[in-house]
């Protein structure tokens, strides 16, 4: 396979992956709005941030509401981040990678690419907010389901789910780091409305409101909630969860190339790091600074990943 | 005349590069007016990754520079036995018709500047004398300088600088004797000198067509005609065509380039 | 003089339908037109999310559009296609000849048949290929001719495509869409495949590897990238060949050969399917600000290491002055008379022809010698009076520039419209593959029409559409 077409299909999922995540941010973001309106610029705020796009948004607006963050998360141009931005650039990449694609898989994007076009074409009403973000989520289920369905499971499948486990471990980094603070276990606060609030944001961003009382024997607080994110692997977007897939794909790389490559065994370093952890150990180790390394390490195995596979050079 | 020759070019990049490549013509052939009694290219930092005749006959090779090298050496050590003809090489012609010497390149385009040596060629009696005068006024108009212009410089420009070396004598006397009507093109070699082993680059002269004689030798920064102290590397339409190196460096380094060139009996 | 009121149609005879179209005029005499304005709706939505799309330079608001396709075919009959692709096979062979004395004993300059200032200022004239001889001798791996008609038996070359012909996956896609639209159709009418195409392709492009070449040589198809105007047949090419789509930064001479960068190191390609131009294909021997090509493939490719599919420089051989002298060329070479003839044309370069161009401006078709895409050319007969007058001075300024043509009378072949049947103007690309055993031209072919009536100007980049085109089998 050619590196470059390795380094397309990662990035294809990789956009797919934010560009759902962008939508469950939005959502979260709306719902509070919509509830506790006094919170909602605070909390506009803080999905900018997650987003990583605050500068980018500061420089064109002063001041945080639902019109002009859920418009420039979904479709300003200007955003590279933004649903329409990633998905475009998704799109490209797939037409780059064109021949590595199943005709499911390409039509499915393609589809996707042309319906968020369409929805997207002007600004989003508040009232048609939930069904658009419906849609984003759907599309997304549509491509994974077509990868999951008709892909073989060779390296081009690899490098598919590698983009979009680098991506979303990224992502839930970023959420449980610009809330941090909220999971501290500060026993003054525990069951305040604050924290109430800001948990169940929390899981919603990773549409886990449900699954956490379903999977989690144990209190709303923020231990459990902070346990379930960071090292729950039944917990599909969490890190841990995250960290093994990339390790498994790795290792069925080095397995087909008979090569293991130096990524495999950072993402081993990575997943160790998340494995049978006690969580409290972390809270003593400073769980921004946990964070903040977690995140580091991401990005410097999409980069070795990058270079063991010759994405570009 | 037996000359031993060593060229070395020395290329030292401010940073490791990661890919690039250069066009040798750096293999002079035997014919009838040299032949090449022992010549080895040798590459340091890189390595040669093919060869082949070109479109005028020279011998290119292209070579690679080593990933992530600093350094790259050309080098070129042989011996040539000569013989004088008098400039006159003759009625030898590869297959690039001669109507492919007549064509207007980048550094030969004819401006207002070299309008006035065209009419130095039309206006003699003979194609030979009109040469001959042209040589003449070309290194009249400018004088030898190394320095003042670069591998880039165009015939145009040479003249508005009025001064240069081998190369704008050589792209002067080329692009006017073409706007007169006469097929003319580049030559690369080397030059022995009477004072000096050690040079700083390589030598270039002109040949003019002249219907009876074939392919005659102008070295107009010398004002004679090319005899056996000369050794023919490489021809073309002008500088860029018979360069003897080329190349090309993907990336941001800077490099630095040493050339030596010994010439001696 | 050709141009007379009524166009020949080549399905409607004067007494019904004509021959090749018999059966499939009884089909659709009971269609019902609702359910075919569906089908044609359907084949839409489908090119649409399959992306058969192409870019137009230039339009920023329609960045992709489709080529629009309509579900009458072009039927030719077996007796038909056999002439034409025996006056193509002729050609494409003259071509390839051609292409290999210009490039290095010039006899055809010598003999005085084609003069030698339309080779010295022919900008598609590579000195670079000068005394060499590609990998098996082929020089127009791929050639798509375009034929126009204007009778029963009356076919003219209108143009030789000898670089990178393009249009080809709408051959075979607009096959498969008829296939899938009325499958019942293909029980009815014994029509010629097409589908072979790609096995074709890959096979002849195999057949030209340099001789160095051991096993099974690797192809390769080079893009220009995403945003070319024909990526999509880049990629779906490279796709039904089952090989890899590469852009220069994947490639680097490596051990003397063109490699591309795979996730497991360099791999050697033996045949590469260019689709980028000349002047952008080597930075270190053309343009050196080019970023779609490759650096040393020129270099690797005279040392006999690589085959370039079509030749650099085949572009000497088809615009559109030496294109007035292919009647002497296919002679000189082949010795026979050109099966398939020549659009009469004037070459404004000289005194005479430039004159009678002038004097007869508004019944002629003016192009440019070096012209492509149906831009830059003059339509007499549809030409304002102040457009023939800017035109003229443009012919005055530059006359080596242009050529002019009869403006013939396009066959027509209806069009599916809401009323009903239509006619519109045709023209016809087949492809003529060319390798070192021979020269294979696929039945069928690419089939553009002009959509607004009475338009002769069948381009996709200027509103042109494409049918399917039978051949019909014995």
């Amino acid at each position: 396979m050619l590196g470059k077409t390795a380094g397309g299909l990662y990035w294809m999922f990789r956009f797919l992956e934010r560009a759902e995540n962008t939508a469950r941010l939005i959502e979260a973001g709306f719902r509070i709005a919509l509830t506790r309106s006094s919170d909602a610029e605070a909390e506009w705020r803080s999905v900018i941030t997650t987003s990583a796009v605050r500068q980018a948004y500061e420089n064109k607006h002063d001041g945080y509401d639902s019109a002009r963050v859920t418009d420039f998360l979904l479709r300003d141009t200007d955003n590279p981040s933004s649903v329409l931005s990633v998905m475009k650039q998704a799109r490209n990449n797939a037409r780059m990678v064109r021949t590595a694609l199943t005709t499911e898989v390409w039509l499915a994007v393609n589809e996707t690419w042309m319906l968020f076009n369409e929805v997207l074409k002007e600004p989003v009403e508040e009232t048609e907010l939930p069904d658009v973000l419906a849609t984003i989520r759907q599309q997304s289920g549509l491509v994974r389901g077509a990868l999951h369905g008709t892909m073989l499971r060779n390296d081009l499948y690899d490098f598919c789910r590698l983009g979009t486990f680098i991506e979303r471990a990224d992502s839930t980094a970023r959420i449980i780091d610009v809330k941090y603070y909220s999971l501290l276990p500060a026993p003054s606060f525990v069951g305040s409305s604050m924290d109430n609030v800001q948990w169940e944001t929390l899981l919603r961003s990773v549409s886990a409101h449900r699954s956490f009382r379903w999977a989690v024997d144990s209190e709303f607080n923020a231990t459990s909630i902070a346990s379930f994110l960071i090292l729950d692997r039944r917990m599909p977007r969490s890190l841990a969860f995250s960290a093994g897939q990339i390790v498994d794909n790795l290792g069925q790389l080095a397995e087909e190339y008979d090569m293991p490559m130096p990524s495999y065994d950072m993402a081993r370093a990575l997943r160790a790091r998340l494995k049978d952890r006690d969580i409290n150990a972390i809270f003593e180790e400073g769980l921004h600074e946990f964070i903040t390394s977690i995140l580091q390490d991401v990005a410097r195995l999409g980069q070795q990943i990058e270079n063991d596979y010759r994405f570009t050079r | 005349m037996l000359l031993k020759i060593r060229h070395e070019t020395r290329y030292t990049y401010d940073r490791p590069v990661d890919y690039a490549l250069e066009k040798l013509r750096l293999r002079p052939l035997s014919s009838a007016v040299q032949t090449v009694s022992s010549w080895a290219l040798e590459v340091e930092g890189g390595k040669i990754e093919c060869g082949y005749s070109d479109h005028y006959g020279n011998h290119v090779d292209l070579i690679s520079t080593d990933i992530g090298g600093t350094d790259l050496v050309v080098r070129v050590e042989g011996q040539v036995e000569t013989s004088d003809t008098s400039g006159v090489f003759g009625s030898v012609y590869g297959r690039a018709p001669l109507w492919h010497f007549q064509q207007v390149t980048p550094l030969t385009t004819v401006g207002a500047a070299v309008e006035p040596f065209v009419s130095i060629v039309q206006g003699a009696d003979t194609v030979l004398n009109g040469l001959h005068a042209l040589s003449s006024a070309v290194i009249k108009a400018v004088p030898y300088a190394f320095g003042k212009t670069d591998a880039t410089t165009t015939a145009e420009q040479a003249l508005a600088v009025a001064a240069g070396v081998c190369q704008d004598h050589a792209n002067i006397f080329i692009a006017a004797a073409r706007a007169a009507g006469v097929p003319a093109r580049y030559v690369s070699g080397y030059l022995l000198m009477d004072d000096r082993v050690d040079q700083d680059a390589s030598h270039a002269w002109a040949e003019a067509h002249v219907d009876g004689l074939g392919w005659v030798g102008f070295d107009v920064s010398n004002a004679v005609a090319p005899d056996e102290r000369y050794v023919r590397l490489a021809i073309g339409r002008d500088a860029a065509d018979a360069a003897p190196i080329s190349g090309m460096r993907l990336g941001p380094s800077d490099e630095a380039m040493v050339v030596t060139v010994q010439v001696q009996q | 003089m050709i141009g007379k009121p009524s166009p020949f149609d080549e399905m409607q005879g004067p007494d019904g339908p004509r021959y090749p179209y018999a059966t499939y005029g009884d089909w659709f005499a009971k269609q019902n037109n609702e359910r075919l304005a569906k089908k044609t709706s359907e084949a839409e939505a489908f090119f649409r999310s399959t992306g058969i799309t192409f870019n137009v330079y230039g339009q920023t608001d329609a960045e992709e559009r489709l080529i629009p396709f309509d579900l009458v075919p072009r039927i030719l009959s077996s007796r038909e296609w056999t002439k034409l692709a025996k006056g193509i096979d002729q050609r494409v062979r003259a071509i390839n000849a051609f292409l290999h004395d210009i490039y290095n004993r010039q006899e055809i300059i010598r003999a005085g048949i084609v003069p030698m200032e339309l080779i010295a200022k022919n900008d598609a004239f590579l000195p670079q290929m000068i005394d060499f001889s590609p990998p098996g001798g082929v020089y127009t791996h791929i050639v798509g001719t375009d034929i126009v008609r204007t009778g029963e038996d009356d076919f003219f070359v209108l143009e030789d495509n000898a670089r990178t012909p393009s249009g080809v996956s709408y051959m075979l896609e607009n096959r498969e869409t008829m296939l899938k639209m009325f499958p019942e159709l293909f029980s009815k009418v014994k029509v010629q495949p097409v589908s072979d195409y790609p096995k074709e392709l890959r096979r002849s492009l195999e057949g030209s590897a340099p001789k160095s070449c051991g096993g099974r040589p690797c192809v390769a198809v080079l893009t220009p990238g995403i945003h070319n105007s024909a990526y999509y047949e880049h990629s779906f090419l490279a796709d039904q060949m089952g090989v890899e789509l590469v852009e220069g930064h994947d490639l680097r001479v490596v051990g003397g050969h063109i490699a591309m960068r795979t996730t497991k190191g360099y791999k050697v390609i033996d045949v590469l399917y260019r689709r980028v131009d000349d002047e952008f294909l080597d930075p270190l021997t053309f343009n050196p600000n080019s970023l779609l090509g490759v650096p040393g493939i020129m270099d690797v490719y005279r040392a006999g290491n690589i085959a370039i599919a079509n030749a650099p420089g085949t572009g000497v051989a088809d615009d559109k002055a030496i294109y007035s002298y292919m009647p002497q060329i296919v002679e000189f070479y082949t010795g026979d008379r050109a099966i398939l003839k020549n659009v009469e044309t004037h070459r404004c370069s000289e005194p005479q022809s430039l004159q009678y161009v002038l004097d007869n401006l508004a019944d002629l078709v003016v192009k440019e010698v070096h012209g492509s895409g149906g831009y830059g050319m003059l339509v007499g007969p549809a030409a304002s009076k102040q457009e023939l007058a800017d035109f003229a001075d443009k012919l005055r300024a530059r006359p080596g520039n242009y050529i002019a043509q009869p403006t013939l009378s396009l066959s027509t072949v209806p069009i599916f419209t809401e009323s009903g049947l239509a006619p519109r103007h045709v023209d016809l690309r087949p492809f003529a593959l060319v390798s070192p055993t021979g020269v294979n031209i696929i039945p069928g072919g690419l089939t553009r029409v002009a959509l607004t009536e009475g338009s002769l100007v069948v381009n996709s980049s200027q509103g042109g559409g494409t049918k399917d085109t039978w051949v019909l089998g014995d």
